[in-house]
């Protein structure tokens, strides 16, 4: 099923998605950096994801977790290997595709909130929504309260996004990622600019989220607490998975 | 690519920075309120003097050209030969047109022409004391010469009637007059280059608001210019001719030419000054106008730019959450039109009153040309150039920032 053109490809299937099963599939990823020397930071990656699986992504800094993130999140294509989300072969596709691809099926939570200034935080987490136009107007709305509720911020709904606190924003960025109902959810230190209690809050939304809503999580973390409290820890060194 | 989110993006971005936008807008304004002025002060002047050099020059004028340049009879007999002829002198030639009063009369029966006033033109003394004033005496049919420049009009004291009932009256042209220092019913001596003397009455002044034809110009019955002249009553020097379409005249008058074979000259080639004047000056508006519209894409440009700069987070997170090159593009590309609408907008507004204010502006331009305030054409055309100037501007002003924004790459910028 992969023309992968490495000679060290494992002939692996990967799962379509039903319940519980594969719903990523990375296979032999590796990368590399060429500035300011050529420098191998991924190693021959390859791991699966499952549905409503909540995955924490561990390691040194400069281990790779980050940038093996970026290549999942489909915005970085400069790698070898082979990706398959949702059954759907990501490597080698279009910016454009791959954009309309997150859409749809990918969420993300950043390190630092990034929501936009400019906007309520309705508009917000109505935005992507509004891209996807799957739904009317009216219906986005609904939904964007819906999800706000989950994450506690309705009351906030129409407040300058750039007036919430820091908790808050994450909060927001989180009912944002979850807007077009993805299948995966990523987290690129999604705690690591809170607070102990606001982490935690986030935490149980995630929680909430990979169990209850059978969405699959991937998050890098340097957080103990927060990576101790995930189904499955993917420990990485040097640009190998090790765990 | 949606264009409903990427609009709604862009009036946020503008709306939010307010004066910077304010500031991109004011840019186009300024390019094009100027060039509304411009081209409407430059085809108001270039209008007014093609309006009064035409309205007083007829659009073909028939006469007979007077030349040395011909053959000596010893060159014509012995062409091979080596012939000396010393100072050769012109022919005694007539200068008047063979039947002219006949050829006038079939050229007004053509369906284009508008009117013909054949006449006899002549330079001439006027004595006021023992000073002798040069100027042009025309005797004319005054009925059918009215018929060609609107003469009543023109007419600034007394009137063309008296003209018809006085044989010996003369109608002159103001400035002429000024200089000469008479009025309705004063008499004067006219010499002419023959040497015969005439006391004529001037009967009325006109005045066609050019310095050529005021200052030397006089009109006459035809009947005692040709009797000063000692001519016969057939006598005529010029057929002038007014079409009822102006562009006509220039083929038109080739055809008469060949017809009659006399020499014509179309009023292109007899204001051919004012008509040079008029193309330097439309290029200067067209070198003028683009240097404007530079500078103020080039501020749109700068700004977009600064702006992409500032919305690389934004940008980056429109990315992620998945939004093409194309709706990223369009995003930014909405805000320069938006600029260049509203700026062309006030643009044009803003061009409309100070061409108006202009309009009314007391312009003295002396004798030269009759004219009170500056000439301003006020074309809607020019305004809509301005208008489809103003976005193209911006458009184009626009789009290298914004292709810049869709060309971010997001995990960059996300990766801190």
């Amino acid at each position: 099923m992969f023309d992968n053109e490495s000679p060290k490809s494992v002939v692996q299937v990967a799962p379509t998605s039903e319940v519980g099963g594969a719903v990523l599939s990375a296979t032999n990823i590796n990368k590399y950096f060429y500035e300011p020397e050529k420098f191998q930071v991924l190693k021959n990656i390859s791991f699966e994801a499952n549905r409503g699986e909540f995955l924490a992504l561990v390691g040194k800094s400069g281990c790779g977790k980050s940038t093996l993130l970026y290549i999942l999140s489909t915005m970085d294509t400069a790698y070898d290997g082979s990706l398959v989300m949702n059954g759907e072969r990501l490597t080698g596709r279009t910016q454009d595709q791959l954009a309309a691809f997150r859409n749809e099926h990918l969420g993300f939570v950043f390190q630092f909130h990034f929501l936009l200034p400019e906007f309520t935080v309705l508009q917000n987490v109505m935005l992507p929504a509004l891209k996807l136009g799957k739904y009317s107007n009216k219906e986005i709305e609904e939904r964007a309260y819906q999800k706000l509720k989950l994450v506690d911020m309705q009351d906030h709904a129409l407040k300058q996004s750039a007036k919430l606190s820091g908790g808050q924003q994450q909060r927001v960025a989180i009912a944002r990622a979850l807007i077009n109902d993805p299948t995966i959810i990523m987290g690129d230190e999604p705690t690591g600019n809170l607070d102990k209690k606001n982490s935690e809050v986030v935490f149980e939304i995630f929680k909430q989220i990979a169990h209850e809503n059978n969405q699959t999580i991937i998050a890098v973390t340097h957080d103990p607490d927060f990576a101790k409290g995930s189904d499955r820890i993917i420990e990485m060194s040097d640009g190998q998975i090790i765990s | 690519m949606n264009l409903k989110i990427s609009l709604q993006i862009a009036k946020t971005h503008l709306l939010t920075k307010k004066r910077q936008t304010l500031i991109a807008m004011l840019g186009v304004t300024f390019g094009i309120a100027m060039f509304i002025v411009m081209i409407s002060v430059i085809k108001g002047v270039n209008k007014f003097l093609e309006d009064s050099a035409l309205d007083s020059s007829p659009h073909i004028r028939i006469y007979k050209e007077i030349t040395s340049n011909h053959p000596s009879i010893i060159e014509e007999a012995n062409p091979s030969h080596f012939n000396v002829t010393y100072h050769q002198l012109p022919k005694n030639e007539l200068i008047n047109i063979k039947n002219g009063l006949q050829i006038a009369a079939n050229i007004e029966k053509e369906p284009a022409v508008l009117g013909v006033s054949p006449q006899i033109s002549s330079q001439v003394f006027f004595n006021k004391g023992p000073v002798p004033f040069s100027g042009q005496i025309a005797g004319v049919d005054v009925v059918k010469e009215d018929k060609l420049y609107d003469l009543k009009k023109r007419i600034k004291s007394g009137n063309i009637e008296s003209l018809l009932s006085t044989p010996n009256g003369i109608l002159m042209g103001k400035t002429l007059a000024r200089n000469l220092n008479v009025k309705v019913g004063d008499k004067i001596t006219v010499t002419t280059p023959t040497g015969s003397l005439k006391l004529v009455k001037i009967v009325g002044t006109f005045g066609f608001g050019i310095q050529t034809v005021d200052g030397v110009k006089c009109y006459a019955n035809m009947s005692m210019v040709q009797e000063i002249l000692q001519k016969d009553k057939s006598f005529v020097t010029d057929i002038h001719i007014k079409m009822k379409d102006s562009q006509a005249a220039l083929t038109y008058a080739k055809v008469l030419k060949n017809q009659y074979g006399y020499k014509t000259q179309d009023w292109a080639e007899a204001n051919s000054a004012f008509l040079a004047g008029d193309k330097i000056r439309n290029g200067m508006v067209i070198m003028v106008s683009i240097t404007l519209l530079v500078v103020a894409g080039f501020g749109i440009y700068n700004i977009m730019n600064m702006n992409v700069i500032n919305k690389m987070k934004d940008i980056a997170i429109l990315k992620a959450t998945g939004f093409a090159g194309n709706d990223i593009v369009s995003i930014f590309l909405i805000q320069s039109i938006i600029i260049g609408i509203l700026g062309a907008l006030l643009g044009i507004i803003i061009g409309f009153c100070l061409s108006y204010l202009l309009s009314s502006v007391p312009f003295d331009a002396g004798d030269f040309l009759d004219i009170k305030t500056f000439p301003i054409l006020f074309e809607p055309k020019y305004y809509g150039l301005g208008m489809i100037f103003g976005i193209t501007t911006t458009i184009l002003a626009g789009y290298m920032p914004a292709r810049k924004a869709s060309k971010i790459d997001p995990v960059a910028i996300l990766r801190g």
